[in-house]
């Protein structure tokens, strides 16, 4: 399927929004404008306005979670927004788990090994924070909760179990962006995707060289130098044993 | 001024103009920085800016050739590079000449690849079309020098990455072709992690010689290289804040720019690699 901008009737190339059409009043807090206007002599009110707009901003709704225990990452954009923000809350629960932990020192005697993870973390926590911040502000009625996630099956006093499920956090992350990219119509969402998974790539090398120096590529097909992609079936398949929730993805975009 | 009939006067004659105000988020900047004193008469001012960006020009898309043809060259440039320098003796370890081959390798395949996508469109280059003495300033350090073999590398894979992204955006027509360059990018963001580390493992004070990139940091090149790292130290993306506390976990500056890799421009990326281009 092409995703080639829409044509709209004046002829300009348009990108699909995520949300349209997007709600006025969210509009006006998005633009920062909502306590400004306020001060501002704004004369009447739309004859088919509900009459409430005052730069007073309703409550985001409450998630739609379909069931207890079953979180839907929705369709479009969005959902391609909110199966990256899964991703990301799982790793930045991992790292925070690790760091947190009370086995660090002792799993990690080396401080630069240390800093390196902790340095992770961080990214992670950034990452699952934007996601947070990004979804609520385009569509604050889709943004998935938070997951919880099971890391009941990693020593995480052990080196070698730690470093294994990293590397496979990571691989699994960089797969799923270089993957993703496709199914993403705004060019704006796919250069921030692409901002994010050069970082998970880093992380990636980094973590496959404290396992073994010189296995910082050895993924997709190092044959030819690329790395590796997933369709988002393959990468909630590897990954739905570390979350309680059932992820339903059905919805998303296959191309 | 009534912004509300004004919408739905725009509205009659666009039903998308919410689409393309959205559409363009930076747009949001004008109003973002208004506090609370904001003259009325700069409601008017900021509104019509903003359905100017909307409804303006935007610069022209490159096409998928264009993009092809501009990685093909960059791909050249670094295959060239690793040829020469993996095929050298200086390497103080064996470990350090393997990683070299390894990315000469994944070098050499980009170029195949990118030939092969590219066809009777692909340019001819050799050896020759590339200088590594950078137009003399690096004299013939480049293949003699280990620590200077390395600069230049980080040098190219750090720029690398950030062309690759700079380019992303116009591949989103062509699932394929976006696919195989996201998949290229982000190998090349593994090479740099990895040069940096044998630069790390070279150095005597190797504190701020990390895999990811700290804020524009130059990572121990020389100063002349400032523009492969320049932008890389934002902390806010599409108007969100990164730093913060969150879980009591504090996001430093240092930590939000690194969690986030900056693209480049066409221009940005030519300027950067010309030096190293045959005249």
């Amino acid at each position: 399927m092409s995703k080639l901008t829409k044509p709209n009737e004046s002829g300009n190339g348009l990108i699909e929004s995520v949300n349209k059409p997007i709600n006025r009043k969210n509009f006006f807090k998005y633009a920062g404008a909502g306590a400004a206007l306020t001060t501002l002599l704004i004369s009447g009110c739309n004859d088919d306005d509900d009459g409430k707009f005052n730069g007073v901003v309703d409550p985001p709704p409450t998630p739609p979670v379909t069931g207890p225990t079953t979180v839907n990452l929705g369709s479009d954009d969005v959902g391609v927004l909110n199966y990256a923000y899964a991703l990301e809350q799982l790793e930045a629960a991992f790292y925070t788990q690790l760091v947190a932990s009370a086995t660090f020192n002792t799993a990690f005697p080396d401080a630069k090994e240390r800093q390196t993870l902790t340095d992770i973390r961080d990214h992670e926590i950034a990452h699952r924070e934007f996601f947070k911040a990004a979804i609520t502000a385009a569509a604050p009625a889709a943004i998935i909760p938070g997951l919880t996630p099971d890391f009941s099956k990693i020593n995480f006093g052990d080196r070698t179990a730690v470093l294994t499920a990293a590397k496979t956090f990571e691989d699994l992350g960089v797969a799923a962006y270089n993957g993703a990219g496709k199914l993403l119509k705004s060019p704006d969402f796919l250069t921030i995707a692409g901002k994010i998974v050069s970082v998970e790539a880093r992380h990636a090398a980094e973590i496959a060289d404290l396992i073994s120096n010189g296995t910082f590529a050895n993924t997709g097909n190092n044959a030819n130098g690329f790395d590796g992609a997933m369709t988002p079936t393959e990468v909630l398949t590897a990954a739905k044993s570390f979350v309680k929730e059932t992820i339903d993805f059905s919805k998303l975009p296959t191309s | 001024m009534n912004i509300h009939n004004l919408l739905t006067q725009i509205e009659k004659v666009d039903p998308e103009i919410y689409e393309r105000l959205d559409s363009r988020r930076s747009i949001f900047k004008h109003f973002a920085g208004f506090g609370k004193k904001l003259a009325a008469t700069a409601v008017p001012l900021a509104f019509g800016a903003m359905l100017n960006k909307a409804y303006g020009q935007t610069a022209p898309p490159r096409s998928v050739v264009d993009v092809l043809k501009f990685a093909f060259l960059l791909e050249n440039l670094e295959a060239e590079f690793y040829k020469q320098a993996a095929a050298t003796d200086i390497f103080p370890t064996s470990a350090g000449k393997g990683a070299f081959e390894t990315i000469r390798n994944h070098e050499v395949a980009h170029v195949a690849f990118l030939k092969g996508a590219l066809a009777a469109d692909a340019p001819t280059y050799t050896a020759a079309s590339f200088d590594f003495t950078a137009g003399g300033v690096l004299g013939d350090m480049t293949f003699k020098d280990y620590p200077t073999m390395l600069a230049v590398a980080q040098a190219f894979e750090d720029t690398g990455v950030r062309a690759y992204k700079g380019q992303a955006a116009f591949l989103i027509s062509n699932n394929d072709v976006l696919q195989a360059a996201l998949q290229i990018h982000s190998i090349e963001a593994r090479h740099a992690a990895h040069i940096r580390r044998m630069r790390r493992d070279m150095m005597t004070n190797p504190a701020m010689q990390k895999p990811w990139i700290t804020g524009k940091d130059l990572g121990g090149l020389p100063g002349f290289t400032q523009a492969i790292y320049d932008g890389e130290e934002v902390t806010t993306q599409a108007t969100v804040k990164i730093t913060g506390t969150f879980g009591g976990i504090t996001i430093s500056d240092a930590a939000a720019s690194e969690a986030f890799d900056e693209p480049l421009t066409t221009e940005q990326v030519t300027a950067i690699v010309t030096p190293f281009l045959k005249k």
